[in-house]
């Protein structure tokens, strides 16, 4: 194996690109390095991308929104008083990944390229309209992080590219997020279900929303249906009892031990309902 | 395959090894530097038996490959006591028989040194949470917590 540290994302591109054998790109590692230990995953060159100037940090852009770089990992994230302010929902789901050990490690790019439809962290990005910024062989782009899992252990991104920075909007006024997710225990599980909201009010209404599943599809995804049902309403029951059917309607889970599909399908709709009150209760500065 | 030559510190030491890249900053303790308090227990980041810091965060030196860790500090559980003076955790392990096998006792130690770095007056609940990482199957963690919020409290006291 090639142990490679480029100092630039176009360098860790062009590597990849050139690369004929099985190409990993390393954050976190904190599923690259267990897939190569397994044998799951053995690469013929590996693209350690933390040498990569910026990679550390937590910058805001000059809209007012942020740029988080690859290498954070979940406890950084965690530490930075003004993110958790501002994008409450995307911290707590990274912060929900594995240990504290974990936690020093893994980074949200990770865990998004990781493609697992059960990834915590990955509702919160989609509902808070983030973006991955992309460096391929033919230069830069970006694409809005929903756009990025093609099912269970697959990304839409082409050879040679790789994820170069996370983009979140500004916040705004009177704006909240959250993200809650099902295990059978308390802590280091994979979530069963999982829901996030990010909504913004104009009075005591929702003028907007987006809502993501987790865990409940091939794919993480939005859910408009969700969405629709709470926009133009204050939350009440009526408006909590549409956005419960609506998630349930958009499920279209697995079967398996950790849940068969009538649990899963019933507390998404759960945690729909819960994340939102407690995504309308931070957009009111409670 | 082409060995990395790898310096860094560990436990306040310059040192120096040569690592395959495949290897992990636990392998390279162990079986380069000789340093075989960190152990491995699942290798795939789940028990924390192999918790070191890196740079002053808490990891599991499982998931961090030993080429990796050039140019950063690696604390581990060798550089606890100071001489044979053991660190407060130390003696609150023994005193709490907080420890059957010991396998996992390293690992614990260094997870809950660097939580009372971060936060000497954890609660109960803290305490667990933080240490959900360090699995032991031997002492069911009652001891382990009490040992834990024992040394915090005598800590404080010699802070104080």
């Amino acid at each position: 194996m090639n142990y490679h540290t480029p100092s630039t994302f176009e360098d860790a591109a062009r590597l990849a690109g050139a690369a004929g054998g099985v190409t990993r790109f390393l954050a976190g590692g904190t599923d690259v390095l267990v897939q190569m230990r397994a044998g799951m995953v053995l690469p013929d060159d590996l693209i350690d991308l933390k040498k990569i100037p910026g990679v550390h940090d937590i910058a805001r852009t000059a809209d007012g929104g942020w740029r988080i770089g690859i290498a954070v990992p979940g406890a950084a994230l965690g530490a930075n008083a003004a993110l958790v302010a501002d994008w409450p929902g995307v911290v707590e789901g990274m912060e929900l990944v594995g240990s504290t050990q974990v936690q020093g490690r893994a980074t949200l790019a990770g865990n998004l390229c990781n493609g697992s439809p059960a990834a915590d962290s990955v509702p919160g990005l989609i509902a808070a309209g983030a973006t991955a910024e992309i460096t391929g062989p033919g230069g830069t782009r970006s694409a809005p992080v929903e756009e990025i899992p093609a099912g269970p252990g697959k990304t839409t991104l082409a050879p040679g590219e790789l994820i170069s920075a996370i983009l979140l909007p500004p916040r705004g006024k009177a704006g909240g997020d959250a993200y809650l997710r099902f295990i059978p225990r308390t802590e280091m599980d994979i979530a069963v279900a999982g829901c996030a909201v990010n909504l913004r009010l104009e009075g005591d209404t929702i003028a907007e929303a987006r809502v993501a599943l987790g865990a409940v599809a091939p794919r993480i995804a939005l859910a408009p249906g969700c969405a629709a049902a709470i926009i133009g309403t204050t939350l009440d029951e009526a408006a909590l009892a549409a956005l419960d059917a609506a998630a349930q309607a958009a499920c279209s889970p697995i079967d398996d031990k950790r849940g068969t599909v009538a649990f899963r399908t019933e507390v998404a709709g759960v945690l729909a309902r819960r994340a939102a009150a407690i995504a309308y209760s931070r957009a009111k500065g409670e | 395959m082409s060995k990395i030559h790898v310096t860094t510190t560990v436990n306040g030491d310059e040192v120096e090894f040569l690592a395959d890249p495949r290897e992990s900053l636990l392998d390279c303790l162990r079986d380069h530097l000789g340093l075989t308090g960190s152990k491995e227990g699942c290798g795939t980041g789940d028990c924390g038996a192999c918790s070191v810091t890196l740079d002053g965060t808490l990891v599991c030196s499982c998931l961090v490959l030993g080429v990796e860790a050039e140019g950063r500090r690696v604390a581990t559980i060798e550089g606890m006591a100071e001489g044979n003076a053991l660190h407060p955790l130390q003696r609150k392990f023994l005193e709490h028989a907080a420890l059957q096998c010991g396998f996992c006792t390293p690992g614990i130690l260094v997870a809950a040194k660097a939580l009372l770095e971060k936060n000497p007056d954890p609660t109960e609940t803290e305490v667990r949470y933080w240490l959900a990482g360090n699995l032991c199957r031997c002492t069911g963690y009652d001891k382990i917590i009490r040992a834990v919020l024992d040394a915090a409290a005598e800590m404080r006291q010699e802070a104080a």
